[in-house]
């Protein structure tokens, strides 16, 4: 059974034919697009080291289908940063040592990227955190985590209040 | 996982055709579904894909009043829509104090009706269990069981239904709207899950091909709004799913409970509707006495499948802090930690 799809990753059209149904978004980007920043943690919906943006929403990649998403954009944590320049959830994880072994950074970033723009936490840290319980970190960094979020926040929002000022 | 066929059909008549074949299933997000199959615990030899059927997406007001939600409207879009959240509140808690934030951004409302209980035995192909394998036994009864049913259950089966968002809907008497072979039909959602009883394996009222296209909230169920909420006690406080909740609803005027409406999760194989409770609050003054009466109606029927009498006394005091919350009135804004009898935010 030979399945087609087409896929914008990281801005980056792609055309795929998939010999299995069985392929997750995670399998495919890991397995056969070589795209290994996305990480393989429980690969059930339980860690989120495979968070990922699907048409601008952060979900888990390990259970989604590859071949329902046909025609889907997706970014992952090679698609985040711009030119040699970290995305500022990036900049800020660094800054506020928000990982240790690092394994869970990735699913954690594109997770602070997809709370930020779902726009629902505010500058309150126990919503962020909140917001953050589908990504677990087995080193604890989860302080660093959620002061790196917040200032991430604050600083990709700071332009657009500064205009509409 | 076991390799299937996969077809995307174009239309819900198609999807219906489609899914009436032996061994297929229906496809929405797959959050659960795929979870199943990777443990092997679910093996459909062909995957319906409903994701794209159209017209499934929308929330409409219909003339009556009542409220229609589509089966592929996403949890997270349902519970962040301003209106939706203010005349139907507990609702909104409820799906915000399920899963992770990933989980809601892709699960929809028909999956998350669909989905199968969390019991360890029923994911574990290695255990004997009466859903997944009819006859086999059930290997919950002797085991790790402090979790399971204390309403409801039969020597067959003590698993619980584990969805958040059913409890307070069943309270405001959620609608299921259903096209299937025979064409289209409506259930009370209170009607949607089975208790286990002979035939454990039997979850659902729904036959072969039946799709759950919408779900209908009647005008009813915005006059809760006031005085509403969804508790939710858990061994965690995110992402897991309920030891005991329950939703509470109250019309309160003049000083009295003219109407109330409670629902336990948690506790039986579904949603658990408290229709005696109800009857002891209704006419009542809200306050502490009347709410534990309430609580030990709700409860009354009870008894231990296990470890878990606990559950019990749990159960009675969640239905008391769900009805004083309520009764205190819905918050502006639903509380940083949704459904936490913990949350720092004052009245919550």
């Amino acid at each position: 059974m030979n399945l087609p799809l087409s896929l914008t990753i990281n801005g980056v059209r792609r055309e795929i034919v998939l010999d299995d149904p069985r392929v997750t978004l995670l399998d495919l980007l890991r397995e056969r697009l070589d795209l290994t920043g996305t990480k393989k943690g429980c690969d059930r919906g339980q860690c989120g080291a495979c968070t990922i943006l699907v048409d601008g929403r952060r979900i888990n990649s390990c259970l989604a289908l590859a071949v329902s998403h046909d025609g889907a954009e997706i970014i992952t944590i090679e698609g985040v940063g711009r030119g040699g320049e970290l995305h500022p959830v990036q900049a800020a994880f660094i800054a506020h040592d928000g990982f240790q072994c690092g394994f869970c950074t990735p699913g954690q970033i594109m997770s602070g990227i997809g709370l930020i723009q779902e726009g629902q936490a505010g500058d309150d840290p126990e919503r962020v955190r909140e917001c953050m319980s589908g990504n677990l970190c087995r080193c604890g960094a989860y302080q660093g985590i959620t002061e790196a979020v917040l200032e991430a926040q604050a600083d990709i929002n700071a332009p657009k209040q500064r205009r509409s000022a | 996982m076991m390799n299937f066929d996969y077809v995307r059909p174009a239309s819900v008549a198609d999807a219906i055709a489609a899914a009436s074949e032996k061994g297929a299933t229906y496809l929405a997000s797959g959050t659960n579904l795929l979870d199943l199959m990777k443990g092997g615990v679910s093996r459909p030899s062909v995957l319906v894909d409903v994701t794209r059927l159209p017209g499934l997406d929308r929330i409409e007001r219909l003339a009556d009043g009542s409220l229609r939600i589509g089966a592929l409207v996403r949890n997270a879009d349902l519970a962040h829509d301003a209106e939706f959240a203010r005349n139907y509140p507990a609702v909104a808690e409820a799906l915000l104090s399920g899963a992770s934030a990933q989980l809601r951004n892709a699960a929809t409302v028909g999956g998350n009706l669909m989905q199968r209980t969390r019991c360890a035995y029923f994911y574990d192909a290695g255990s004997a269990c009466n859903r997944r394998w009819p006859g086999a036994g059930c290997d919950a009864l002797k085991g790790e069981n402090r979790l399971h049913a204390v309403l409801g259950w039969s020597e067959g089966c003590i698993a619980t239904h584990p969805s958040d968002f059913s409890v307070p809907l069943v309270a405001l008497d959620a609608v299921v709207e259903i096209e299937g072979k025979a064409g289209r039909r409506e259930l009370p959602l209170g009607e949607l899950h089975r208790l286990p009883g002979e035939t454990p394996e039997r979850e659902t009222a729904l036959e072969r091909g039946d799709l759950i296209v919408a779900l209908r909230l009647p005008a009813t169920a915005q006059g809760f709004a006031r005085h509403a909420r969804y508790i939710k006690v858990r061994e965690r406080t995110s992402y897991a799913f309920a030891v005991v909740s329950a939703a509470a609803g109250l019309r309160i005027e003049d000083g009295k409970i003219r109407e109330a409406r409670l629902a336990l999760g948690g506790v039986a194989a579904k949603p658990w509707r408290a229709r005696e409770a109800e009857q002891v609050l209704a006419g009542a003054a809200p306050d502490a006495a009347v709410y534990r009466e309430a609580a030990r109606a709700a409860l009354s029927g009870a008894k231990p499948s296990g470890d878990n009498a606990f559950k019990i006394e749990l159960a009675q005091r969640i239905v008391v802090r769900a009805l004083t919350l309520a009764a205190r009135g819905t918050p502006d804004r639903i509380a940083a930690l949704p459904g936490s009898p913990f949350s720092s935010v004052a009245g919550a």
